[in-house]
């Protein structure tokens, strides 16, 4: 915050802080000068005039949005000139304004109809008489609508979709009156490269950009707006939900600390699927292959007596848990008190098994703790950003706002580091290609550069690590040749990045799955943590390794426990001391063996050992490598439960299926990928018949002779407090609109826990170099299968597609199943766009469609793998990382042929 | 200094070269040489006449005489009868369209050539031999400033002490506007010379950038010498073929001879210039938009401040000037600032280069010192007014300047008398209006070139423009003219006060002006 200063308004003396903006300091101190024009989340333009004030020994009027406060600043803001002019661009405005503000959507809440109120100006009582010719509607987005005919050609719209999301798709086409808001100066906004992230409709001040799915929904003065976290990716978005009755109407960005009113089209555009008629709204239970509807009472009778069963005839450790990256931090907790606690084994886990396993294993040997270390907002203002295995714009966009608002805003260097031409790449100073599976290789030269030139922290590695001698060996024999040879990246530009990356004031490391995914992804870890440590970039505002976690709360799900390995907060269930803890506050007797990894679970399945499976909130069926070997799996279990909001792939194999409440319908908490946790709330009403997940565990526990007597999530917030350190000061009534980073240790209201983590000490306390040695992935293209695959994410579906494929607005972006095939390919096997391949692997085959392109690199494929009719993972390779147990989905040899 | 009795205008663009001109030129100048009138009939070859339906043409001055079609069999008559015997060769004479603006200098004899600077050797010396400039002077300024090593504070202090005013339009202080820029902060720094000159008829600065193109780069040199910048450019509008032609070989021509590049006069100091062609839209000649047409962006005005001064091209500090203004830059380094004082008047010293278009006798280019009236131009320049017609209006200063009526006459023209009287001089465009003209068909043509070149950005001038044409329009069959004017002068007002850009500012003085001078014709009417 800046000095304050003094300045005058209207001769009344106001303070207000120097260099703010004018308008924005008069507007908060009560003066209420018109403006259209002006949106604080963006570089002032000046277009609209209606700000214009007199300022004392400037010539003329100046618009006050474009002045800065300085000290002594005399401003008249309201005289009879003042008023008189701003009504005559009243006038301007309504005369080329649509008239029709009673069926408009904004009607009610529009920035130009207040202002013909407050200056009295009708269309008929102007001097002169309306504009009558109407231009036509762009209506060819999936999600957005633009009158042009009510547009005051403001600007917002064109500054918010370049100066917040970093993308520069509008702007204005032709000139003088006839200006207009286009794509791509003048094209079709379904060809631009818009994704629907509907910014621009946020900063609109009229009803010229509104969003599509809510036009003819509600009347602004019908609707009510409650605010909420969105229930999709680990950026954990605040959210404005208005709602009619029961049902979303349209949702808005919200200024949450996470995204300042940014969103993305799933979260602004993904509620559909909560309206859907396929809502699970009573038990089912399975008689003769057949489901039938059942009541809570007999669903839980059942479920209970059939775990006891289990449990008795074949030990504990025969029934197995998913926890749920989706559910709440609360629903985390209780799920995992009921497996360790009820039925006795460690065996729960969740689908961060196939994501960042090796994160949490390799972050942890190296620093003691495996989450990012910085926040979101800190990409920001970082002067070098190295995203590898990220393609954040997609899996992450919000966060990749962050990272352009560096590149386009501060001028920071980013470099990427990917096998395909992800849209980060047209903001990087340096694109690094390297083959699939190689980024020790790359990494270790990038290493062996900066020791050689002498760009290391001498000082950093010498007060604040161990290791280093040995680590130092292992990187001295990766030359930039010998890196290159490996990874396929020029040997220059390894050795330019490593220059670029070292001689940063402050860089910041983004990683997600491209580096996670490997047999080798503990190491892979381990060499990006290397990596910042030997350049001091860790444990520094903006300066940090940050891997970035997929689903809205799969960092809570590992924080409460929903791990084989750990009680929540990461405390070891193999500590004897940590075991006599929760065997006390638990009054239960516990077990010590680490328990089985989801991979391990399925195994177990397989081979009969695992005799029930409890899933809440997750579908294996569709994410977990290897499909065919997890269909088997789970055609040979005894008992499953599956407890989820649809009838998913998975449910469909259930013995016993339970009801839930979506996101929109809890309270709780999730903890989204900077650690931070945040308060969701009850937006909507559940639908009858269903249960929020803590409450059917809790049934099945009381069932099974534990009570559990939770009345609501804060209750069991207060017990996961009392149990788990790094939330030890976390408390709903302290949370509000910003939620804690933790480790939030104290009760204290100041104490919102930390930005950035390893600041002056490591969370283990030195930080440990690894030498890690290249070791090539498990599976790689032969003779036989001779084409480079792999899979991720994209930005319109999430995970396994049981929310957004029943999203109109998202399908309509993208609908379905389909590869990524290099132009290479294409030729030798001779499809043309869209038509239909054969995808086959070691381990199964599918049926796609070809999209060409050279985003991959050549001779490679890649499949998104949110389709179930098109599973990717029916080809995935399920090849573990040993220490992290996570499979190798980023790597898998294939075949593709013409269908 | 030569003195010929006809300069020969021969119009080189696309449809004439294709029509043979430049065979036509050839000969043209074989036949001159044979009839031994080199010296007394000078062929100049300038750009496109804007007369396409003409084939070859040929525009003899004195006289305002235009030859249209020609072919080569039509060359001995104009020698003989027109070069030799005086006589015009009427069966040839093509007249030009009414709107469509000649190139060359105004024609009568009585043009003084000691009231000149910067068009004292356009017409006079070869624009395309850099030693002709030589002989002249030329160079003369920078190489001493090298030499001597004049300081660029002193630099700047003579220019401040010269009282020289831009005379891109707004009249500011360049001594004042280069010293903004010497003291900006910044490793780079920049120098725009304006010759994007979009005013409709006015072609001064291609007078000047044709006639003397190395005057120009040399003004650009003490620029940047004085401001400490190292990079200039010319930013040319588009249509101006043969002054792109020219500064480009100006611009070899002082590269092969150092004058331009690395260590100039083995100073130390070095300087480049590039030119870029322009946008095309009148607004791009406004200097924000300008940079941002440079820099690839929509032509469209910046925010100021920060202005151009600190925060110019590519956010560097960057002086932005006229072609005339910079054109007066090397004469008063060389002369001395109180030389320069000798012309004009007290507040406006100097020069100012007017265009005198319309219903006079002799349209083209004059440059007299500031505070000429308009009756001397109009009558002692312009011929007066064409035969059977008088004068009932003069438009000044441009589309955006104010139109007089005959009262005015005697005002004297430089930048604040102008002003004290509800006008503007701008660039120094006289359009004179005889009474033919309906004022209220006149404001409607000024107000659609505006509603056509308001570059949208602001409300006022965006929709404003738009309404005011409207308004003009229902002028004409209104029964509540009164009322409608009286609006219109309300909206120009708040259009004057509220515009982004100067554009939207001025508008108000064609149509404040044409109301209060014109008002009761259009009432009658
Ligand atoms: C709409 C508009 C058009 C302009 N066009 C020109 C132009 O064509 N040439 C020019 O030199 N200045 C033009 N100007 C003035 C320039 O903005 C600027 O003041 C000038 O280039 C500064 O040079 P000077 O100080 O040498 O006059 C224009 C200004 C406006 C508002
Ligand atoms: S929806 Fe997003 S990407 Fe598309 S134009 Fe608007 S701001 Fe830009
Ligand atoms: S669409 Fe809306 S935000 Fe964009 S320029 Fe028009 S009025 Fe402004
Ligand atoms: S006054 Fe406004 S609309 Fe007109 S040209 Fe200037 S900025 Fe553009
Ligand atoms: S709000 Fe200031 S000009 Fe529009």
């Amino acid at each position: 915050m800046g000095k304050l200063v003094t300045i005058k308004i209207d001769g009344k003396e106001v303070k207000a802080e120097e260099g703010a903006n004018l308008l924005q300091a008069a507007r908060d101190a009560g003066f209420d000068i018109p403006g259209l024009c002006y949106y604080d989340k963006v570089s002032p333009s000046g277009a609209c005039r209606l700000c214009v004030v007199k300022i004392e020994g400037m010539r003329g009027l100046t618009a006050s949005c474009t002045v800065k406060v300085s000290e002594g600043l005399n401003v008249t803001a309201f005289d009879e000139e003042l008023e008189d002019h701003r009504k005559s661009l009243t006038e301007l405005l309504i005369s080329e304004h649509k008239f029709g503000c009673m069926t408009c959507e904004v009607d009610a809440a529009c920035g130009l109809e207040d202002l013909a109120y407050r200056y009295d100006v009708t269309i008929d009582n102007l001097p002169y008489p309306a504009r009558k010719d109407l231009l036509p509607v762009e209506a060819t987005s999936p999600v957005i609508l633009y009158d042009p005919n009510k547009c005051i050609l403001c600007e917002r719209c064109v500054k918010a979709c370049y100066e917040i999301q970093g993308k520069g798709i509008l702007s204005f086409a032709e000139r003088g009156i006839d200006t207009y808001v286009a794509t791509d100066l003048g094209g079709l906004w379904v060809d631009s490269d818009c994704d629907g992230c509907g910014e621009c409709i946020q900063a609109c001040p009229v009803g010229a950009l509104v969003p599509k799915p809510s036009i003819g929904k509600a009347r602004r003065w019908e609707v009510t707006k409650e605010e909420t976290i969105c229930p999709y990716c680990g950026v954990g978005c605040r959210i404005e939900v208005e709602k009619k009755g029961n049902e979303i109407v349209k949702i808005n960005g919200a200024d949450g600390p996470a995204n300042d009113g940014r969103l993305c089209v799933k979260g602004r555009f993904g509620y559909e699927y909560q309206m859907n008629n396929d809502r699970l709204t009573t038990p089912l239970i399975r008689e003769n292959g057949q489901f039938r509807e059942a009541s809570w009472d007999e669903a839980l009778d059942l479920v209970a007596s059939k775990f006891t069963e289990i449990k008795n005839n074949y030990g504990n450790d025969a029934v197995a848990g998913l926890a749920s990256a989706r559910c709440t931090n609360e629903d985390n907790y209780v799920f995992q008190k009921f497996m360790r606690a009820v039925i006795g084994t460690n065996n729960v886990d969740h689908c961060a098994r196939l994501c960042h396993a090796s994160t949490v294993a390799g972050l942890a040997r190296a620093f003691g703790s495996g989450a990012m270390t910085n926040s979101i907002k800190e990409f920001e203002f970082a002067d070098c950003i190295l995203v590898t295995g990220s393609n954040t714009t997609e899996t992450h966009p919000v966060i990749s706002t962050y990272i352009k608002n560096a590149v386009i805003n501060h001028g920071a260097k980013l470099i990427v580091v990917d096998p395909r031409r992800i849209d980060l790449v047209k903001y990087a100073t340096l694109w690094l290609r390297q083959k699939n599976g190689t980024d020790v290789a790359w990494l270790n030269g990038m290493m062996n550069v900066i020791v050689n030139e002498g760009l290391a922290d001498k000082a950093f590695i010498e007060s604040r690590t161990e290791g280093y001698e040995e680590f130092e060996k292992v990187v001295k024999e990766y030359t930039p040749e010998k890196a290159s040879e490996i990874s396929g990246i020029p040997k220059e530009q390894i050795i330019e990045a490593a220059r670029v990356y070292a001689g940063a004031e402050n860089a910041s490391i983004v990683f997600s799955m491209g580096i996670t995914q490997h047999v080798t992804g503990t190491d892979n870890v381990l060499s990006v943590a290397n990596l910042a440590m030997l350049t001091g970039n860790v444990g520094k505002l903006y300066s940090g390794v940050n891997p970035l976690r997929g689903q809205n709360n799969v960092q809570g799900a590992c924080d409460l426990g929903g791990l084989p390995n750990v009680y929540p907060g990461y405390q070891k269930v193999n500590d004897p001391e940590i075991k006599a803890k929760f065997e006390a506050k638990w009054g239960a007797k516990l077990d010590d063996k680490v328990g089985l990894s989801v991979t391990e679970i399925m195994d177990g399945a397989g081979k009969g050992t695992v005799k029930a499976l409890y899933i809440m909130g997750e579908n294996p069926m569709v994410s977990d490598p290897n499909l065919n070997h997890v269909e088997e799996s789970m055609e040979k279990l005894d008992f499953l439960v599956v407890q989820d909001i649809f009838d998913t792939e998975t449910a469909k194999f259930a013995d016993v299926i339970l009801p839930s409440f979506s996101s929109y319908e809890k309270w709780g908490t999730f903890t989204n990928t900077e650690r931070r946790i945040q308060m969701i709330n009850p937006v909507l009403d559940p639908p009858e018949g269903t249960k929020d997940d803590w409450d059917i565990i809790q049934n099945i526990s009381k069932r099974m002779g534990y009570e559990m007597n939770y009345t609501n999530a804060d209750e069991i917030m207060e017990e996961i407090s009392d149990v788990s350190p790094i939330y030890g000061g976390v408390h709903f009534k302290k949370l509000g609109n910003d939620g804690v980073q933790w480790p939030c240790k104290t009760d204290a209201e100041e104490d919102r826990g930390v930005l950035f983590l390893h600041e002056g000490t490591f969370s283990r306390g030195l930080g440990h170099f690894s030498p890690v040695d290249f070791i090539p992935p498990a599976e790689l293209p032969d003779n036989e299968y001779p084409y480079m695959l792999s899979t991720g994410r994209i930005l319109f579906h999430y995970h396994t597609g049981t929310m957004t494929r029943k999203v109109g607005a998202l399908n309509a972006f993208e609908s379905g199943p389909y590869a990524e095939i290099s132009p290479e390919i294409a030729e030798r096997i001779k499809v043309n766009e869209d038509d239909e391949i054969r995808v086959t692997s070691r381990r199964g085959t599918i049926v796609t469609k070809a999209r060409i392109t050279d985003k991959v690199a050549p001779m490679s494929i890649f499949i998104p793998f949110h389709f179930a009719e098109a599973a990717a993972n029916r080809l995935t390779n399920d090849a573990l990382d040993p220490v992290a147990k996570i499979p190798e989905l980023k790597v898998a040899a294939c075949q593709v042929e013409k269908v | 200094m030569d003195f010929y009795n006809y300069y020969a205008l021969l119009y080189i663009d696309d449809s004439t070269v294709a029509a043979g001109v430049k065979e036509f030129e050839e000969i043209l100048k074989r036949k001159l040489a044979a009839a031994d009138l080199l010296n007394s009939v000078k062929v100049l070859e300038t750009g496109s006449s804007g007369l396409k339906d003409y084939g070859i043409g040929l525009s003899v001055y004195p006289g305002d005489i235009h030859y249209g079609n020609l072919s080569t069999a039509d060359i001995d008559e104009i020698i003989n009868e027109h070069f030799i015997k005086g006589r015009v060769v009427t069966r040839l004479i093509v007249k030009p369209p009414e709107e469509q603006f000649r190139t060359s200098e105004l024609g009568p004899q009585d043009v003084r050539l000691q009231n000149r600077i910067v068009l004292s050797l356009s017409g006079v010396i070869d624009p395309e031999n850099i030693f002709e400039y030589f002989a002249e002077h030329g160079y003369e300024a920078i190489g001493k400033i090298l030499e001597e090593k004049v300081s660029p504070e002193k630099v700047v202090g003579i220019i401040k002490n010269s009282g020289l005013q831009g005379r891109g339009g707004a009249g500011f202080p360049t001594g004042l506007k280069w010293d903004f820029t010497r003291k900006a902060e910044g490793n780079q720094k920049y120098i725009i010379c304006n010759a994007d000159e979009g005013e409709p008829g006015t072609f001064k600065d291609r007078l000047i950038l044709e006639g003397n193109p190395h005057l120009v780069l040399e003004g650009m040199l003490i620029a940047g010498y004085a401001t400490g910048a190292a990079k200039g450019y010319i930013y040319i509008r588009g249509e101006y073929d043969l002054s792109i032609k020219r500064m480009e070989k100006a611009l070899s021509q002082a590269y092969e001879y150092n004058l331009l590049g690395h260590n100039l006069f083995g100073s130390g100091f070095s300087f480049d210039i590039e030119i870029k062609k322009g946008a095309g839209a009148y607004v791009c000649g406004e200097e924000t938009s300008l940079i941002e047409s440079m820099e690839g962006k929509r032509g469209i005005p910046r925010l100021k401040p920060p202005f151009p001064g600190t925060h110019g091209l590519k956010g560097s500090p960057t002086v932005v000037n006229n072609v005339e203004t910079l054109a007066n830059i090397a004469p008063i380094l060389l002369k001395g600032a109180e030389w320069f004082r000798s012309f004009g008047t007290k507040s406006c010293p100097g020069t100012k280069v007017f265009t005198i278009l319309g219903d006079v006798r002799y349209t083209g280019i004059v440059e007299l010192p500031m505070g000429t009236t308009l009756r001397q131009i109009i009558y002692g320049y312009g011929g007066g007014m064409r035969e059977q017609r008088s004068l009932k209006a003069v438009h000044l200063g441009g589309t955006s300047g104010a139109v007089f009526d005959e009262s005015m006459l005697d005002i004297p023209l430089d930048y604040d008398s102008v002003r004290n009287h509800g006008g503007m001089l701008g660039s120094g465009a006289i359009l004179v209006l005889s009474n033919t003209v309906n004022m209220r068909d006149y404001l409607e043509s000024v107000l659609l070139f505006f509603k056509h070149e308001s570059c949208g950005k602001c409300v006022p001038c965006r929709i404003g423009t738009a309404r005011l044409y409207d308004m003009v329009k229902l002028l004409e069959t209104s029964d509540n003219k009164e009322l409608i004017l009286n609006e219109m002068d309300k909206l120009s007002e708040t259009m004057n006060k509220t515009s982004f850009c100067p554009l939207g500012q001025s508008l108000k003085f064609p149509v404040q002006s044409i109301h209060q001078y014109f008002g009761d014709e259009i009432l009658r009417s």
